[in-house]
């Protein structure tokens, strides 16, 4: 049975293409990069050619790239280089959306080290509100983190704006935008972030290497210490196959940007039209203008996430849920919690996020497969619009 | 993704006895849309109290609805006797074990259960959040002492982490957890006041003289020439005296500068933690 993956907001497929560029440098050309003969000189050659790449689709200097094991990484880099560059300054924003990767560590930072932290909060739609964030902004305020992009809904945030306001209170602006590289046209001579983080698993390149975008001149302490590598910015031998990769899946990017804005939009499209036709009881989270083009996160009322999942499993689909069966949470997704989706459907929500990779063929399976689904297991269920849900002890605002 | 059995995913994807009885005997609800799942469980029982009939509906995942469909398979043809044991345990067993975080579902087919031979009883209504007499502790999933109790009964929980996993209280957001905490020291029976020990306040209490006597050579020849002895010295028990123990030195030890500092540092040491804090000892 072949799968259609419609989960590529976890991972994609690294492009064929991609794979073909990296393979000589698993058997052939193993050099280190760091070595002084040629041997290793040559794969030196090739890391620069991937920073470019890089730089290339974020519009920025090559220089101002910094290698990283993953967006994680990148983001804790990014929020501790800017809190060290500013010790007297003990406030942080950033969004109740954002990715476990920004929130955890500010949870840790707020609890250890005594940091305050504002969470701006989201309308229904997800979308924030910039008075809200003016407001938030304080004399002692270190950085602000808001992603690109959301992970779950698709939502894309006025980052333009946002940094700008930032850099009119000298606040030091990053931003999570794993989601958004090479989905979203990022020019980053005209948005004055100082620091961007990506990932290279989210755009077809192989799971273990990202990138951080540190704004030239900005201060900056690395996280990990050790070698000279990255200009000693980021120590360790470079995962040269992972950073060689990147650079070749971001060149991919950029010649594939406007299939992503037009026929993988379509299918996603085709696949929300469809779905949101075909059941009733069902509805969009997230906000249906600004949203990434591949990206549609779907409440079925009445069932449960995890359920649905599974059956989808049974006929090959792969997707994933903000329900909180899926997760060893036993509260459904922090995101649509933000939102106050209701818990009549926010334990039903489904993400289906497309790449250039799925075919219409595909999104027709899904269309005739899904309604299916939903009605076996509101058959099973207790619950349904006109049965209401009795009342819950805890307000989703909470 | 959880690791299911191969019977937990036959007992999703083919649930047995769903639907409901129109003329039940009993009625139990338990859970809710908000707290993620939720079952109805009805049963029908004959004359002889054996039940004939068990249906269910569940919103849940695979976990919640395997274990719903289990447990109408272990309910018909028991009696209401019988069916008053079955524990989650038997639930969970049924269907070859569930992820430990996923227990809560077995514990929810206990609970509706309970809540519909309650209800056959006349003794509840069907919804069982009318019918607990004890504390709420966890606001976020509605859970009772008295279930969180049972479940560290029945499962033998040890910590906070397997409560939440049986019962979902602390899940949320965890300001229940110091109230968990204080229930597992009470089920294991921690925090009770300390019996009166029968031990003695040190070794030697209640000797005879010629026991303590051998106890204090026993330390020396166990405890201290071992060590004396890979410097190349030893020790020569001379006399006791009440509280007093009269020691000499030999070889290496002999002449020591040092000798004082062992004489108190180990010898003495040694005498008062094993034998009776109120030893003293000197060189003679």
């Amino acid at each position: 049975m072949d799968t259609i993956y419609l989960d590529n907001n976890a991972t994609t497929q690294v492009d064929p293409i991609v794979f073909e560029a990296i393979k000589p440098y698993f058997t052939e050309l193993y050099g280190n990069p760091s070595s002084m003969h040629r041997f290793g000189g040559q794969v030196g050659v090739t890391l620069k050619e991937a920073r470019a790449s890089v730089a290339g689709l974020l519009g920025c200097e090559p220089e101002e790239i910094i290698f990283t094991s993953c967006g994680s990484e990148s983001d804790n880099t990014a929020i501790r280089s800017a809190l060290n560059a500013r010790p007297d300054r003990r406030h942080i924003i950033t969004t109740a959306v954002e990715h476990p990767a920004i929130l955890s560590l500010c949870k840790f930072l707020e609890k250890k080290d005594g940091y305050e932290v504002t969470y701006l909060g989201t309308d229904e739609y997800g979308r924030l509100d910039l008075e809200e964030y003016k407001a938030a902004l304080r004399p002692d305020t270190a950085v602000v983190s808001v992603m690109w992009a959301n992970n779950e809904t698709g939502n894309i945030y006025p980052i333009e704006e946002m940094a700008k306001i930032a850099k009119e209170h000298d606040v030091f602006f990053h931003t999570d935008a794993v989601q958004a590289v090479g989905k979203v046209d990022i020019d980053l001579s005209k948005v004055p972030v100082d620091m961007l983080s990506l990932s290279g698993h989210k755009l077809h390149a192989p799971k273990g290497v990202g990138a951080l975008f540190v704004r030239k001149r900005l201060p900056f302490r690395p996280f990990l210490i050790g070698g000279h590598q990255e200009r000693s910015r980021r120590a360790g031998t470079e995962n040269t196959t992972g950073i060689i990769a990147l650079g070749k899946a971001c060149e991919l990017a950029r010649e594939h940007m406007v299939e992503e804005n037009t026929e993988v939009k379509r299918l996603r499209d085709k696949l929300e039209k469809g779905l949101l036709e075909a059941v009733p009881d069902a509805k969009l989270n997230g906000d249906p203008e600004h949203r990434l083009p591949n990206t549609s996160n779907i409440s079925f009322g009445y069932v449960e996430g995890e359920a649905i999942l599974l059956m989808m499993d049974q006929l090959g689909i792969a997707a994933s849920s903000g329900s909180a069966c899926t997760s060893g949470s036993l509260e459904p997704s922090h995101v649509l919690r933000a939102m106050g989706v209701p818990f009549t459907f926010a334990h039903g929500s489904i993400r289906f996020s497309l790449s250039r990779f799925n075919t219409e063929k595909e999104i027709d399976f899904v269309i005739e497969s899904l309604p299916p689904i939903i009605k076996n297991l509101r058959k099973l269920s207790p619950f349904s619009a006109e049965k209401q849900a009795p009342a819950c002890t805890k307000s989703f605002s909470e | 993704m959880w690791e299911y059995t191969d019977k937990v995913k036959d007992h999703f994807l083919n649930p047995r006895n769903v639907g409901t009885i129109e003329d039940a005997d009993g009625v139990g609800e338990v859970g809710s849309l908000a707290c993620g799942d939720a079952l109805t469980l009805y049963i029908k029982v004959d004359g002889d109290g054996k039940i004939t009939d068990a249906k269910f509906q569940t919103f849940g995942c695979a976990s919640a609805i395997a274990s719903s469909s289990a447990l109408t398979e272990l309910l018909i043809g028991k009696t209401v006797e019988e069916a008053e044991k079955i524990t989650n345990k038997d639930i969970a067993e049924y269907l070859g074990g569930l992820p430990r975080e996923k227990m809560h579902c077995s514990v929810m087919g206990q609970e509706a259960l309970e809540q519909a031979i309650k209800n056959m009883r006349g003794e509840a209504p069907s919804k069982a959040e009318h019918s607990h007499e004890g504390e709420l502790i966890c606001e976020c999933f509605g859970v009772f002492d008295e279930e969180i109790l049972e479940a560290i009964k029945v499962n033998d929980l040890k910590t906070v982490e397997d409560v939440t996993n049986f019962t979902k209280a602390g899940g949320g957001c965890g300001k229940c957890i110091p109230d968990l905490e204080r229930l597992l020291a009470e089920a294991h029976g921690e925090g009770v006041c300390p019996t009166p020990s029968d031990k003695p306040a040190y070794p030697a209490e209640g000797m005879t003289n010629i026991q303590r006597m051998h106890l204090i050579e026993s330390v020396i020849d166990n405890d201290v020439r071992p060590k004396l002895k890979a410097d190349g010295g030893n020790i020569e028990l001379v006399d006791i005296d009440r509280d007093t123990v009269v020691v000499r030195f030999l070889g290496m030890c002999s002449g020591c500068p040092s000798s004082q500092a062992t004489l108190n540092g180990l010898v003495e040491t040694a005498l008062k933690e094993k034998v009776d804090p109120g030893l003293k000892v000197r060189e003679g």
